[in-house]
């Protein structure tokens, strides 16, 4: 079954959720279903139980930050030049919305088929970031998701216990994001260079060493 | 009966045990350091820098391209690259290291330096009794530290070396072949432009 | 001196007596416990001997391997997934490359294709070997049959380090096939080890599989259904203890994998026992692979010579490979942006995921079993926390 069978029978028989295929570019082919929020959990319990799919194995749950980027798009406007209207082709640059994504890769067991990729995302990066859990509907997303709330940030409503997995209590930051800033707080090896160089000169600096 | 898988089990030990008196199979400690195992020929553990002829300064194959450097997945080396230029095994002018360091308790051995170098000078070694209480001064290792003569590559992994240096000997002889070319059609260039009955005044330069 | 007569003592672990006037008793096992195989707590509430609750706690070993990877070459990854399962090198070794030729679309060549699953097969042969060591170990066997099994692999060991240079940190894989030939002897080698490798099956197995000891410890414990195990998402020999069919061997049929005829065991109580035997039963079937493997083994190039591992910079896109690894099913899910290092790099640890079910395993059982339990499950700390 492909990703637009799925998708339609998903449409008819979740009433009111939306669906979008996101292509991929790689030869491996795997295309996802981008799902809204709202109607995630019963998409996601949908698969599970259609007798057709029986997507009963959820095999890999992660997230992927995408940060806020600037986007050029060429627009054609119409202006006034010397008097005299024209087209010209203008570069609007808008900045798109950052937003942080968790992605399920669901297998069948019973049928034996699989990947559907299944993926959500947040409204961006900063505090709404809040993700339907599907740990009541697959349980092997337990600690993959309390691995993305630790790594990304993103909190899963209805996730049984939702803690950090990996890092400390009372840790703050999310590492996995790509603006987090390591603490300056480690030993430099000598055969520091580039970035880390950089880093160790100004580490040593502000030490008053060097 | 209960117990009878446990003297099963009792008996197969009791065969390793008396079997290990008689058979080399069964008895597989090595007595280390007075006894040691054979040397695995293809073993790695940090990386090392070939020279040749017996001077390793004029002989280090290392000419600073710097790629060891910047793939090197943990950032263990650190190289700096000289002003000037001098010939290397086959002759042609090169840029030498200044500085060449390897920080062996960052190193993880995983030989990619190795793989990526173009110039077969850094290969693994295979000293593994480098534990040492000097951080720095121990396990920082310098350029005439890393640097060992290809008589001890050829000890420490006969085949790939053999390999290396037959690669090396070809490029050499081709190099010279070539030299010979040119200065064999220099001196046809040379011997046209003398045009006979001219006299010297018609040479080139 | 005294003569034993009584009867057999029950083995079996006494069930709840109807005492209200207990109290709880937190006991922290771990971070440093002989039994945890590495850094790992689990926040135990005990009854008595039984347990009420059980909390893993992670991350003592977590360095942020995601996270690395992304300031890596795709190249420079590679040495990094050797330290995951530090077990079983080449199985990630061969995850991550198979995830790689995934995203970019890359054929590997015939004879490279055999040489993973020759080395493949050895990885799960001592992988194996050394969990059903450790798992006596953990039982009260000290040392004989842990001591029996590494001794079987240290030859694979000795194979590995013959052939890429290392014995665990192997590093042997590349996208688009193998970093270096086998050299001149290595298959004969092998074919040694692996033929004498039933040999230390049949000794292992009456050593241990009718031991009456084993059977009261391990029988009944820690049982996991087929619904429970498909749902947790657990894989690899734990998933088919409890009677799920599912081996990526099969299913997927990665590399070359459809050329083999092998049996899938699978368990029926999904208890310790069956998760003991079933790698047991699993080291014969690799065995049989490997004896079809060693056969047909072809000669040719080993690489594609398509594909350049430095300065690798693949499509835009994604990819999940998986493989049937050791422990269960590994996966790397890469995403790229078409620069030289991925963009996301995740690798989908199956030690982490078979402890999900950990807690329902333990409840109700005693504090001895947890340790056994938990050995069942076959975990490594490098992976878990990654």
């Amino acid at each position: 079954m492909n990703l637009e069978e799925i998708k339609s029978e998903i449409e008819a028989n979740v009433p009111g959720c939306s669906l979008e295929i996101i292509p991929n570019g790689s030869p491996s082919g795997q295309h996802s279903l981008l799902v809204d929020p709202d109607h995630a959990f019963a998409v996601a319990g949908f698969l599970r139980d259609a007798a057709n799919l029986r997507l009963d194995y959820c095999s890999n749950v992660t997230g992927v930050d995408w940060p806020a980027k600037e986007v050029s798009t060429k627009v054609k406007t119409k202006k006034v030049v010397d008097g005299v209207e024209q087209e010209v082709d203008e570069v609007l640059k808008t900045q798109s919305g950052g937003y942080l994504e968790a992605v399920y890769h669901l297998f069948s067991v019973e049928q034996r088929q699989g990947p559907v990729v299944l993926r959500m995302r947040t409204e961006d990066r900063a505090d709404r970031v809040h993700l339907p859990s599907l740990t009541p509907v697959w349980r092997s997303a337990d600690y993959q998701e309390r691995e993305i709330f630790d790594l990304f940030g993103i909190i899963f409503d209805g996730h049984p216990d939702l803690r950090r997995l990996l890092m400390w209590e009372g840790f703050e930051d999310h590492p996995m994001r790509r603006d987090y800033v390591d603490p300056d707080d480690y030993e430099y090896e000598p055969t520091a260079h580039d970035e880390v160089l950089k880093r160790a000169k100004e580490h040593l600096s502000a030490e008053g060493g060097l | 009966m209960i117990g009878e898988g446990i003297l099963k089990g009792l008996a197969e030990t009791a065969r390793n045990f008396f079997g290990s008196y008689v058979n080399k199979d069964r008895l597989t400690t090595v007595q280390f350091p007075e006894e040691r195992l054979p040397q695995i020929e293809a073993t790695r553990d940090f990386p090392f820098l070939v020279y040749d002829g017996t001077d390793w300064q004029q002989g280090l194959r290392c000419v600073s391209c710097q790629i060891c450097e910047k793939e090197c997945p943990p950032k263990c080396i650190y190289i700096e690259k000289s002003k000037d230029k001098k010939p290397d095994a086959t002759g042609k002018p090169q840029s030498y290291p200044t500085t060449f360091n390897i920080d062996i308790s960052v190193c993880m051995s995983c030989q990619i330096c190795v793989e990526v170098c173009p110039f077969d000078a850094i290969k693994m070694d295979v000293a593994f009794e480098l534990s040492t209480d000097d951080r720095f001064g121990g396990l920082l290792l310098n350029r005439e530290q890393l640097a060992k003569s290809n008589e001890y590559y050829n000890k420490i992994h006969p085949t790939e070396a053999a390999a290396v240096d037959a690669a090396f000997a070809e490029e050499r002889a081709k190099a010279e072949a070539k030299a010979r070319q040119a200065a064999e059609a220099k001196a046809a260039a040379a011997a046209q432009t003398l045009t006979p009955g001219a006299g010297e005044t018609t040479r080139v330069q | 001196m005294s003569v034993l007569t009584e009867a057999p003592v029950d083995l079996t672990p006494s069930q709840s007596d109807d005492r209200t006037d207990s109290q709880l008793l937190e006991v922290s096992m771990g971070p440093q416990h002989p039994s945890t195989h590495g850094v790992f707590r689990m926040d135990v509430a005990l009854d008595g001997e039984r347990v009420v609750k059980l909390k893993p706690v992670f991350g003592y070993l977590h360095r942020n391997h995601e996270k690395i990877a992304e300031t890596e070459s795709y190249l420079g990854c590679m040495p990094y997934t050797d330290r995951l399962d530090y077990i079983c090198s080449i199985t990630n070794n061969w995850a991550y490359a198979l995830a790689v030729e995934k995203l970019a679309g890359i054929q590997v060549p015939e004879r490279a294709e055999y040489l993973r699953v020759i080395t493949g097969e050895l990885t799960r042969l001592q992988n194996h070997a050394g969990l059903v060591g450790f798992l006596m170990q953990d039982m009260g066997a000290s040392g004989t049959p842990l001591m029996y099994a590494f001794r079987e692999r240290e030859k694979i060991l000795d194979l590995f380090e013959a052939l890429t240079g290392a014995r665990m940190m192997c590093n042997y894989m590349r996208f688009g096939g193998c970093r270096v030939d086998a050299p001149a002897g290595w298959l004969q080698q092998a074919q040694k080890v692996i033929d004498a490798f039933p040999r230390f099956l049949d000794e292992f197995e009456r050593l241990l599989v009718s031991n009456e000891i084993l059977m009261a410890r391990t029988q009944g414990v820690g049982v996991v259904s087929r619904e429970q195990a498909v749902n947790a998402g657990i894989s690899g020999p734990m998933a088919r203890a409890s009677g799920v069919n599912y081996d990526l061997r099969k299913v997927d049929k990665y590399g070359i994998y459809d050329r083999f005829s092998f049996r899938v065991p699978l368990g029926e109580n999904g208890d310790v026992y069956d998760r003991y035997m079933l790698r047991v039963l699993e080291m014969r079937e690799s065995v049989e692979i490997l004896k079809q493997a060693m056969r047909d083994v072809p000669s040719g190039p080993i690489m594609d010579p398509n594909t350049k591992t430095r300065g690798f910079r693949p499509k835009a896109g994604e990819a999940y490979g998986r493989i049937e690894g050791p422990k269960g099913e590994l996966g790397f899910y890469l995403i790229s942006d078409g620069s030289s290092n991925p963009y996301r790099f995740r690798v989908r640890p199956p030690s982490l995921i078979n402890l999900t079910l950990l807690e329902d395993m333990c409840l109700g059982q005693n504090v001895a079993d947890i340790v056994i339990i938990l050995g069942s499950v076959d975990i490594v700390l490098g992976e878990v926390d990654r």
